[in-house]
């Protein structure tokens, strides 16, 4: 089973951790008969404690199903979801120590500020002082002190998601569940808020998982991320591990600009349709297959004069992006290549659409594809 | 760009809105006009006065009916309110099922059915009741005007439930508030705006009730209408006026608390 062997792939910080969260083989089936669709098929993932693991993937790939069946919202069709080594998937969403940030934020529209953060401190019967106790402090933490007694139609929709989130932190969950929390705001807003969450992560030292259908956010805030396409765990690695190494195809394209070459399978590595050998890194669970697909980041590659070596091309269009440039290289028998090069200040470009040129590959820069 | 058609720009549309409203409202108008009328005649005017509003409130009979009306429209509301609400909870708050539409179709049932075969029915069944029961009080009226009531304190209820953003009872219920508390806590405070508008809905329903509450009254159980029925079949004086215009007065006045509330948004 390809899905379990990623999710035993973790990274080394999250090896030496306790686990927090244990999805086993969890499948989730909408409809019967013919209308029957799997939103999440025989997924496997152990998140760690304190960990910030993101769920990657386009609208329908299973990242909120599997969100809500850790939440409770759903009940598996198949598998189990440990807690702490705890088996919850039977308990209702009320008796799980797991609190969720909605993507609309599901304030309570007829309670303050402050009402909303209470709420689940209330509902699980803590004494009135410390209620009031912990409500400053969240406020404080999500630096809301001042409109502790507005109505949450009288705040902005940034300010309504730092409520959504002391809501949902107040009562010290274990996990926090965030469905795309962020994709109510505008870009500006989304990049503080970014930040914010890392810090608030840090400060509570909570597990927080993390949906997103967005890469950058998904690189730049996790500690780990599962990338899911159609019900599955393709890929579980650290923003790097994914970005440098991706696994499949899809993961490579999902991610980050990048370029799919095609070879037959050497012992050294690949060679290519236009003869030349490239040495790559292997990806789990590969198929002893002979005909091969391997991804170069355009970043990882560099545009030089026509040489013996690398992979020889014709440039056709340069695009001038501010801090980079982009070269469109129509490559002899290996079709399109993009090298993508930071610009230097007042440097002029080296190269002109027509040069004849080659493409130098980086050491570790080629990665094989599993499908 | 081409205008869009409007229906304002017509010609003759002003004329004939202000015909249709003239005509809408041109009984109302006179039947108020001589609620004031100081002499016995409904259409002869002879001056201005409060001679008639002064008999109607000195009317035992009409207290007496006036009183008996609001004491049953009153509990009617509250059953039928409190039945609605909970049928609306019913009908919205479960998975979709198939008969669930067959079930809408039966709570607003007294809607469709003709009143007056309602009113029959009613009087058959009641009859057969009252000989082995020998009870004659109110409850048939409240049984009768409950039923009625339910489908006008449903519907305005519904529609909150349905408009109301269902990620809130989930947040609820991840908030650790179990599924009562979670409706006490959360879909109750925000349903009240629905269920005072149900309320009020069924309240004006049962006030002006005539075809039901004829076939099922006992002697002695006039409630404001019937005796207004009643009086008309006698001698016609203003002081029918007045009382229309007073009634007439409640009744605005409460679907107008009606509309203001179900305009509320959250």
């Amino acid at each position: 089973m390809s899905d379990a062997k990623t999710a035993e792939n973790p990274s080394k910080s999250a090896n030496s951790r306790k686990i927090a969260v244990d999805v086993q083989g969890a499948s989730k089936i909408f409809g019967t008969g013919a209308d029957r669709v799997a939103a999440l098929d025989n997924v496997s993932v152990t998140i760690a404690e304190n960990e910030f693991f993101t769920l990657l993937g386009p609208s329908g790939c299973g990242k909120t199903t599997l969100l809500r069946l850790i939440a409770g919202f759903e009940q598996p069709t198949a598998g189990q979801i440990l807690l702490e080594g705890q088996d919850i998937s039977s308990l209702p969403p009320y008796a799980r120590p797991v609190n969720t940030v909605f993507q609309n934020y599901a304030l309570f529209p007829h309670m303050t500020v402050a009402g909303n953060i209470a709420f689940g401190l209330e509902m699980l019967g803590k004494p009135k002082a410390e209620i009031k106790q912990t409500v400053a402090a969240m406020l404080k933490l999500v630096r809301m002190e001042d409109l502790a007694n507005r109505k949450t139609s009288q705040i902005s929709g940034g300010q309504q998601q730092r409520v959504a989130l002391a809501r949902a932190l107040a009562p010290r969950p274990k996990v926090l569940l965030l469905d795309e929390p962020l994709s109510a705001l505008d870009l500006k807003l989304r990049k503080e808020m970014q930040i914010e969450l890392k810090r608030l992560q840090h400060e509570t030292g909570i597990t927080f998982i993390f949906v997103t259908h967005d890469q950058e956010e998904a690189l730049t805030m996790s500690d780990r991320i599962a990338v899911m396409s159609k019900g599955k765990i393709l890929q579980v690695g650290s923003p790097r591990e994914i970005y440098d190494h991706p696994a499949e195809r899809f993961v490579a394209n999902f991610i980050g600009e990048t370029n799919f070459l095609e070879g037959e399978r050497t012992k050294k590595g690949v060679k290519l349709a236009n003869g030349v050998e490239l040495a790559v890194s292997l990806p789990e669970g590969l198929a002893g297959k002979s005909q091969v697909t391997i991804v170069i980041r355009p970043e990882h590659a560099r545009l030089t004069a026509r040489a013996k070596t690398g992979l020889p091309g014709i440039l056709r269009h340069v695009v001038f992006f501010g801090t980079d440039t982009h070269y469109h290289v129509d490559l002899d028998a290996c079709g399109e290549f993009i090298v993508r090069e930071q610009n230097n200040r007042g440097a002029a470009p080296a190269f002109k659409a027509g040069d004849k040129v080659s493409i130098a590959i980086g050491e570790n820069a080629a990665q094989m594809l599993r499908d | 760009m081409a205008r869009r058609f409007s229906v304002t720009s017509q010609p003759g549309f002003v004329f004939l809105a202000m015909l249709t409203f003239f005509l809408l409202y041109l009984p109302v108008a006179t039947l108020v006009f001589y609620s004031f009328n100081a002499g016995v005649s409904v259409a002869i005017w002879e001056g201005f006065s409060l001679r008639w509003y002064h008999t109607a409130m000195a009317n035992e009979a009409v207290q007496e009916a006036a009183l008996r009306s609001a004491f049953i429209a009153f509990i009617a509301a509250i059953i039928a309110t409190i039945s609605a609400t909970m049928a609306a909870i019913a009908t919205t708050r479960t998975p979709e099922y198939p008969g669930l539409t067959f079930k809408y179709a039966f709570i607003n049932q007294p809607l469709m059915v003709p009143e007056i075969v309602t009113a029959v029915a009613l009087l058959i069944v009641f009859s057969r009741i009252k000989i082995w029961t020998d009870y004659s009080g109110l409850g048939y009226l409240i049984a009768a005007h409950t039923a009625f009531c339910i489908p006008f304190a449903y519907l305005p209820i519904r529609a909150r439930l349905e408009s109301m953003d269902l990620t809130l009872e989930r947040a609820a219920a991840d908030l650790y508030a179990t599924p009562f508390q979670a409706f006490r806590r959360i879909t109750l405070p925000l349903l009240w705006p629905g269920i005072i508008a149900g309320f009020m809905l069924a309240f004006v329903t049962s006030l002006d009730d005539v075809v039901i509450t004829e076939f099922v009254k006992s002697g002695g159980q006039e409630t404001l209408p019937t005796y207004m029925l009643g009086q008309l079949r006698r001698s016609v004086t203003p002081e029918i006026n007045a009382i229309s215009t007073i009634f007439l007065g409640i009744s605005v006045l409460f679907v107008t608390i009606f509309f203001l509330i179900s305009r509320k948004k959250n």
